[in-house]
Order: structure tokens, then C-alpha cells, then sequence
């Protein structure tokens, strides 16, 4: 159905609001054009709504009724606060990349030592010395096309053939700045017989209040061997709306993890094709959520060729009057015979007013492949609990207790014993914040 | 394992192409004049001799409808359908009174006679008197009301119901008899507004079951309705409406059958279950609509739209469906389960071939406390056609306890047709307990590997497989419909799997 675009004052506010960013916006003649359309695309289409099959459960005029401002370039002291949320949130043994309100942050990133083993470059850099492609993504929709429009930086990396990295990549998007947003856009390349661990992180330095529409697009060649992580923790109040792209070449190895801990909204849509054959995909999620935050994962793996495997394995965890939302669909084309797809999700509802909706899709095209999805709903078990308060152990610890086994099976999917580490303990310290 | 070259020939065979019940039979009827206006809905409620308040009511869906737009969510594919260029009403000719199945007209017996009914249900169709000493006191009595494209021609055991307390009449008599239970009931599951075809449906529906059974009353035996499109160019829109009083059982069951035909023709149908306190309905269909020929020519239009209330605690409702017609079938029977303790059940076979196109499912509402639902769903496509497994589970904030299973499996046979499974499952509090398992896949080689090992030939193993594999619904179908429906999985699927 359609729903008339009458202008509401915070549609009129956005088109103000890329007219007026547009001249100081990054980007050949060329890439202004590809800009300007984009922005057209997003005028013709809105913010999406609940009509809109894929936005059903995440209604953004609902939730998010309007576009904030673009965020001002960070200043000095927006430097120093970014600098210390990197220290609390960098990764040990990882080298930084960091963007401030969608802002390349040199002096923040360790861009000497990455430059020794793989290229990096600022998004703004590339927009201005070739048009190239990096705007043009294999599907859009609203919130992509208005990405496309307004992307003001981010990091373009490119790891060559058969390089092996000696340390993880961690790009940290620092928020300072409160009730605006920041639009970045990421490429990432990884060459033929190349082995890399990237991390994205999401944290806010005091801002509040802020929006995040952030798109990466990520290449992988042939008998690549890649983990990729993201952990988003965004300030209580933010939005924060993601879109990747993803391609697989073939005999490679992708091992997937998102964790949502933060954010009033937030959405991951992610767009997996697998075009050579051979690959395994491991996707896997966690969303622990409380209040009244809304996390929704969205996952289409589309298995374009024959002979690849994916697995997928999602956990929410919803209190108060939380909602969790995820969709994913495995789609296999007509030729992608062999193909073995299975996902499975599952959420644990902790409180009577929290909500968890599922929508796992299939859509077969070829008659030789094994494809399934599972999907539950439901509380924690009365037993078990009883069991271990039996042992003397307090209720909420007895439920700390299970509610870490029941997303665990989702983290023990992340292959390197560090980084699991790491992602155990953010679990384990949003556990005891609700304690 | 992809279909081996004995297989391939014996789907060819079997095709579409070999509908048996493809056939016309040459009846005058009485059409209304081509296309839908106001001057039609009051044709149509004059015909019928209605009430004003069922005008009424038909004009305001009729408006209502003119409101709206067709939906277009479902993975189905089709030319725009011209409303005007359809007959909204067609019955035929009345015949006169007979007392020997010699008196019949000729070719209305042959019809009944290809369908596969009975003869000595074709004598109770008719109205033919039974001898005495006629009667096989052992004989399973099953309650006829055959529809021949808009009106209900005949209804069976009409008196031995009326004994049990129990009213099965056409929809059209109801309205006349019956009126205040046909007012209160009438479009409370399904309103006039719910959505596009039911609009339409509500203003020109022309007949349709009516069934009532009172409170406490077991139905003495299975009440069955037959659909048939004869005429071209005509839509036929069925009304059914059952209601099952307090602690009384209902078993309803429902064929359909169609002339082949180049054109497509389209079949919007309502059907309305409403379930009071401890009180049953199993509702089981086989559908084997006109599925259009190898090429995808023609077939029968199927947008029904299909819902059961169990308004009271401790009330079930279950739909059995067995699917193997249309061209192309948009079907979702659900089930609002309102009363605490409540059941809802949906056991669904799904067979497409050729250029069929099936986007079926279920809907489970869980409203009210400790109400439980299953869902088991077989997906068979074959040739060119696409299955589609659509569904929806969700329980309410009040509801807790809300229990729910659905399993969905497809089997694909062949590699130019797609099968999808798109279930939505929204738990809104945290006793609901929700379980979903889907799975897509050919037929294992162990399995396979073992029964001809054993000394079956494969056509046999795999025709082995797949009656495991459809197993759980045909379980679920009564014995009458059972044998049919196995009949009809044996000519649409038979050796086709591989």
C-alpha cells in the first residue's frame, strides 16, 4: 500500500538539510551527481515504515520520526573526549582506526602500523581523487540511499593477495556530538589468499541523543580466511542504522559476529552473497536488550553459486519492555545446487512487556540442497532456575547464570580465544548492570 | 538427489495436463448481466429473495470495496484481473420436480457421475425418494450440499439433521429462515472490511453452506459441501459460515472442482467458523481446482480467505488441507483462539506442478490464556511452479502460557520450480513458548539407498518417502476424504520425486 508523502517539518527540515551540506559534502562533479540522486531517491521514499515488508517491525517514522542535523566537524575538545572512550573501549593488541562523528580521526588511529602490512585510506580522500563505485551498493532502500547522499568519511581499506595480518583492525566510531548525526561509509577489500580479523565498535564519548547511519562494503577474494566482528554499544538514547555489503569469493572462510548492547535504535541489515563457490559462512548474533531499546538484525545470505555452506546462529535477550527483531533469509538460486543452509534464532524473554519478533525466510530455487531454519520464543526455564537456587545460588545470579550458557552458543562461534574474551566479558557487564 | 530420467517421463505423464475432472457439462443457466455494479449486488440479493438488511449490508461492502486496492504481498504472479468482465452470478436452470433417477436431467447425473459421487448420494442430491427396504442401515451417512457455480443445488439428509437438532441449509435458505443467526454471526470472524477479496466476496457472495449446531448436540454425521465452476467466465464467491454452540462437534468437509478452461477463472470464497465454549470444528478440504494446462494456460483463480473464532474457553478449531489445484491459490485459514484454553490446528499438503502458483499458510491468535496451536505444513513443488509457506504466529500480552508448534517442510522436485517458507512469529509476552522448525530438501540417499537395497524399485521408495513425508496431515483427514486425497497426491505426485 501506499502511504502519500505529504512533507511533514521534519521531511522539509532534511531536504534543508542537504541542500545546505551538500557544497561542503566530499566527492568529485560526478560524485555530487550520484549524491544528488540518491538524495531524490530518499525524498521520493521517506523514512521507512512498518508498509514497507522488510521495515515492518522497525518503523522508523515511529521510532525515529526524523532526520537530526549533520554533526559539525569535532574540534579539539570533541578530540580529547573521543580519546578517551577509544582508551576505554580499544581492544587489546588491535590496531585503531577511529572516526569521530563520522570523521576520520588521524592522530586517534594507528595508521603507521597498518600501513606496513595493508592500504588504508579516508573515504573523503577517495571520493575526491576517483569517482569509482563506492556509492553504489547491490541493493538500497531508503535509509542506504540517504547514506549514499550524506556519507561524510570513513575508512577504505585494502589488504592485498595472500597477506597475512599480524594484528586485528578495530575501527571505533566515536560519538560526541549530541543530538546530530553522522553518516560514514567503510570499504574494506580483502585479497586472494588473505587472512584478516577486522573489529568495528560503536561507543559514545557523553553524547547523547545522537544518529548513526553508517554502510560498509566488504570484498573478500578467494581462500580468504576473514573474521569479522562488530560490537555496538551506542549511548542509551542513539539511533544507530547500519548496512553491509558483503561478498564471498570462492574456498573462503567468513566468521560473522554482531553484539547489540546499546542504542534506543538500532538495526543491522546485512547483505551476504556468497559468488564463488566452496565458501562457508558463519553468522552469529547476540542482542541483549532492556528498557525500552529496540535491536533488530536483519541477514540476507543469498547463495549465488553451488557448493557453499552458511550457518547462522542468532540469541536475543529482551528485558523490560525491550524489543528484539530479527529477519533472516537464505536464498538460493536456481544453479546453487549443494547448497547446505541452516539458521537458527532464538530469544529469551526475561519480562511480561518485552518483545521478540522472528521472521527466518527460505526461498529455494534449486532441488539438491539441505535448507533449514528453527526459530523459538520463550522464558527462562522454571527447572533449571529451581535447580540452581536449590544450590544456594541468588535468583538473579541463578538467571545471570543461564541467560550467559543460553548466549554463549552464539559467542563461541568467534574463533579467536581473545576476542571471545572480550565479547564474554561486555555479556557479562551488562549482566550485572541489570543485577 | 536431482530427478532421475524414469521420473522425469513419468511427471510428463502425469502432468497437469491430465486433470480428470476437466470436463463441461452443457446446462442452461441464468446469468446475471457481465460486470459488478450496484445494479448487480441488487440482482444478485433480488434473485436470492433476500431481507433488506442483506442488501444492505451488501451494498455497504460493495462500496467499501470500491475503496479499496488488490493486494499484492503474495509471492504470486498474474495479469491484472477486469472485475467487469466477469458474471457474478449464474445458476442453472431450475429443473422440475423428479421422483426416479431416470427423470434427472441426463447431463447433470453424468457430472455427478464424473465427479465421483455416489450415485446413491447423486439420488439424495437430486431429491430422489429411496425405496423401502432400500435403505443399508450400516452404510457412514455423509451430508451433501452440492454448489454448481453460484447457487446450492441440492442438499442431502436434511430431515435426519433436523432430528439431531442441527441446521445445514444453503446460505441463501439461512437468510430466510434463519435470520437472527445469520445476522449475529455473519461476518464477525471475517468483517466486510477485511480485506480485498472478502469486500468483494461479502457484496456478491451468491450461496454457501450455513450450518448451526446447537449446544451440546455431536453432529450425527459429516457435513460435506461440493464446489463446481461450470460456467465460463464466471466467478464463483461462496459463503460458509458454521457455528458450533456450546460443547457441540462439527466435521465439515469441502471438495471443488473445475471445467478446463483456456480462460482463468477466479474463486473468492469466505468461510467463517465460530467455535462458543468446549465446542469443536474440523474443517478439512481438498482442493482440486482447474490448475491450468502444461503451458500455464487457464486454472482457477483461488483467493479465499478463511477463519475460525474459538470464542469460547476450552474450544478447538482445526483446518486440514490438501491442495493440489488453481493456478493460482492465496489461502490462509487461521485461527483467533479468543477463549482461555483454547485450541487452534492447521495440517496443510501442498502440491504444485506445472505453472501452479501456491502461496498458503496460516494465521495463529493467540488471545486469550493458555491457548495452544500447531502447525504442520508439507510443501510438494514440482515442474515450473512455485510453493510458498506463509504463516504467522503470535501471542498476545494477556495470553500467557500461549503455546505454539509449527513444523513446514518442502520437498522439490526439479529445478525450475522454487519453494519458500516465510513464517512471522511475534511473542509479545514471556510465557508464550514458541517453537518453529523448517526444512528444505530432496529425499536422503540413506533413506533411499536402504529401501531399494530391500528390494523396492526406486519409483517405489521414493513413492514410499513421500507417503511418510505428507503422512502426519493425511492422518488428520476424515476417512472419506482420506481415500481422495490419496487418490489425488498419487496423480500429482506420483514418481514425479526424485
Amino acid at each position: 500500500m501506499n502511504v502519500a508523502l505529504a512533507k511533514t517539518g521534519s521531511g522539509r527540515a532534511v531536504s534543508d538539510l542537504f541542500a545546505s551540506a551538500e557544497g561542503l559534502l566530499p566527492g568529485s562533479p560526478a560524485i555530487k551527481a550520484a549524491r544528488r540522486q540518491a538524495f531524490e531517491t530518499y525524498e521520493r521514499l521517506g523514512l521507512p515504515h512498518r508498509r514497507i515488508e522488510e521495515w515492518k517491525y522497525t518503523d522508523l517514522r515511529a521510532l525515529v520520526g526524523e532526520v537530526l542535523p549533520l554533526a559539525a566537524s569535532p574540534d579539539a575538545g570533541a578530540l580529547s573526549k573521543a580519546a578517551d572512550a577509544v582508551k576505554a573501549h580499544a581492544i587489546a593488541g588491535a590496531r585503531k582506526l577511529v572516526l569521530v562523528d563520522g570523521v576520520f580521526a588521524a592522530d586517534l588511529s594507528d595508521v603507521k602500523a597498518i600501513a606496513a602490512e595493508a592500504s588504508v585510506k579516508t573515504l573523503r580522500e577517495t571520493l575526491e581523487k576517483d569517482a569509482g563505485d563506492i556509492l553504489t551498493t547491490s541493493s538500497t532502500d531508503a535509509v542506504i540511499s540517504l547514506n549514499a547522499a550524506l556519507a561524510t568519511d570513513g575508512v577504505v581499506l585494502e589488504i592485498a593477495d595472500g597477506a597475512q595480518l599480524s594484528a586485528p583492525i578495530q575501527i571505533i566510531h566515536v560519538a560526541t556530538a549530541a543530538s546530530a548525526s553522522a553518516y560514514s561509509r567503510s570499504r574494506v577489500r580483502i585479497g586472494k589468499g588473505a587472512r584478516a580479523t577486522f573489529i568495528e565498535s560503536f561507543v559514545a564519548a557523553g553524547a547523547k541523543a545522537y544518529q548513526v547511519n553508517d554502510a560498509v562494503i566488504v570484498e573478500i577474494g578467494d581462500n580468504a580466511d576473514v573474521a569479522h566482528i562488530r560490537l555496538m554499544d551506542d549511548a542509551p538514547d542513539a539511533v544507530n542504522i547500519t548496512s553491509q555489503f558483503v561478498t564471498v569469493g570462492a574456498d573462503t572462510k567468513l566468521n560473522f559476529f554482531n553484539m547489540t548492547t546499546g542504542g534506543a535504535v538500532s538495526r543491522l541489515q546485512g547483505f551476504i552473497k556468497l559468488a564463488g563457490e566452496g565458501s562457508e559462512l558463519s553468522i552469529n548474533g547476540v542482542n541483549l536488550l532492556k528498557k525500552t531499546e529496540h535491536g533488530d538484525l536483519t541477514l540476507v545470505v543469498d547463495h549465488a553459486v553451488p557448493n557453499c555452506t552458511s550457518r547462522e546462529i542468532f540469541r536475543a535477550v529482551i528485558d523490560d519492555r525491550a524489543h528484539s527483531v530479527f529477519q533472516g533469509r537464505i536464498i538460493v538460486r536456481p544453479d546453487a545446487q549443494k547448497t547446505d543452509g541452516k539458521m537458527m534464532t532464538r530469544a529469551l524473554l526475561l519480562s511480561d512487556e518485552a518483545e521478540a519478533d522472528n521472521k527466518p525466510e527460505l526461498e529455494i530455487f534449486a532441488d539438491d540442497v539441505s535448507c533449514g531454519h528453527g526459530a523459538t520464543a520463550g522464558a527462562l526455564d522454571d527447572t533449571l532456575l529451581f535447580y540452581l537456587r536449590a544450590r544456594g545460588l541468588p535468583e538473579k545470579d541463578a538467571q545471570a547464570l543461564l541467560i550467559q550458557a543460553f548466549v554463549g552458543e552464539a559467542i563461541e562461534q568467534i574463533a579467536d580465544d581473545d576476542l571471545r574474551e572480550h565479547v564474554v566479558g561486555m555479556a557479562e557487564r551488562w549482566l550485572e548492570r541489570r543485577s | 538427489m536431482p530427478a532421475v530420467q524414469e521420473t522425469v517421463e513419468r511427471v510428463k505423464r502425469i502432468d497437469v495436463d491430465q486433470y480428470r475432472y476437466g470436463f463441461e457439462t452443457l446446462i442452461e443457466s441464468d446469468k446475471a448481466p457481465k460486470g459488478l455494479s450496484e445494479e448487480t449486488v441488487k440482482f444478485i440479493s433480488a434473485k436470492k429473495n433476500e431481507p433488506a438488511w442483506m442488501l444492505q449490508w451488501r451494498l455497504e461492502a460493495y462500496r467499501r470495496w470500491l475503496t479499496m486496492t488488490e493486494p499484492t504481498w503474495a509471492r504470486v504472479d498474474y495479469p491484472k484481473i477486469d472485475f467487469q468482465d466477469l458474471y457474478y452470478y449464474s445458476a442453472p436452470k431450475p429443473k422440475k420436480t423428479v421422483t426416479s433417477l431416470d427423470e434427472i436431467d441426463p447431463e447433470i447425473l453424468k457430472t455427478y457421475e464424473k465427479l465421483g459421487i455416489p450415485l446413491r448420494e447423486v439420488a439424495m442430491l437430486e431429491g430422489v425418494e429411496p425405496k423401502p427396504g432400500e435403505e443399508d442401515p450400516n452404510r457412514r451417512k455423509i451430508a451433501v450440499d452440492a454448489v454448481f457455480d453460484s447457487v446450492s443445488v441440492a442438499t442431502t439428509f436434511k430431515a435426519e439433521l433436523k432430528k439431531a437438532g442441527v441446521i445445514f441449509m444453503p446460505i441463501s435458505e439461512a437468510i430466510r429462515e434463519h435470520p437472527e443467526l445469520v445476522q449475529k454471526y455473519l461476518g464477525s470472524v471475517v468483517p466486510t472490511s477485511d480485506n480485498f477479496y472478502a469486500t468483494l466476496n461479502s457484496a456478491v457472495f451468491s450461496d454457501g453452506s450455513f450450518v448451526y449446531v446447537p449446544p451440546g448436540v455431536r453432529c450425527p454425521m459429516e457435513l460435506s459441501t461440493y464446489f463446481r465452476i461450470n460456467e465460463r467466465n464466471t466467478g464463483q464467491f461462496e459463503r460458509t459460515l458454521i457455528i458450533a454452540d456450546k460443547g457441540s462437534y462439527v466435521s465439515y468437509l469441502e471438495g471443488c472442482t473445475a471445467p478446463q478452461r483456456d480462460e482463468n477463472q477466479l474463486h473468492a470464497a469466505v468461510v467463517e467458523l465460530v467455535a462458543h465454549d468446549d465446542a469443536e470444528i474440523k474443517y478439512s478440504t481438498v482442493q482440486n481446482w482447474y490448475p491450468g494446462n502444461s503451458e500455464g494456460k487457464g486454472g482457477i483463480y483461488n483467493f479465499v480467505t478463511k477463519r475460525g473464532d474459538c470464542r469460547g474457553n476450552n474450544s478447538k478449531i482445526s483446518w486440514t488441507q490438501v491442495e493440489t489445484g488453481s493456478a493460482i491459490t492465496w489461502k490462509y485459514p487461521s485461527c483467533i483462539l479468543r477463549g482461555d484454553n483454547s485450541r487452534g490446528e492447521f495440517y496443510s499438503i501442498a502440491i504444485s506442478n506445472g505453472f501452479q502458483q501456491v502461496d498458503s499458510g496460516t494465521k495463529m491468535i493467540h488471545l486469550g490464556k493458555n491457548t495452544t496451536s500447531r502447525i504442520i505444513s508439507k510443501g510438494i513443488a514440482a515442474g515450473k511452479s512455485q510453493n510458498t509457506y506463509r504463516g504467522l504466529v503470535t501471542a498476545h500480552r494477556k495470553a500467557t502460557g500461549a503455546r505454539n508448534f509449527t513444523a513446514c517442510d518442502s520437498l522439490l522436485i526439479g529445478d525450475k520450480c522454487g519453494a519458500h517458507t516465510v513464517p512471522y512469529i511475534e511473542a509479545k509476552n514471556s510465557s508464550a513458548t514458541f517453537e518453529h522448525e523448517a526444512t528444505t530438501s530432496k529425499i536422503s540417499e540413506d533413506v533411499l539407498f536402504y529401501c531399494i537395497q530391500r528390494g523396492l524399485s526406486q519409483e517405489e521408495a521414493v513413492g514410499l518417502v513421500v507417503n511418510g513425508f505428507v503422512k502426519d496431515v493425511l492422518q488428520q483427514l476424515p476417512m472419506e476424504f482420506a481415500v481422495e486425497a490419496q487418490k489425488l497426491i498419487s496423480i500429482s505426485l506420483e514418481g514425479s520425486v526424485g
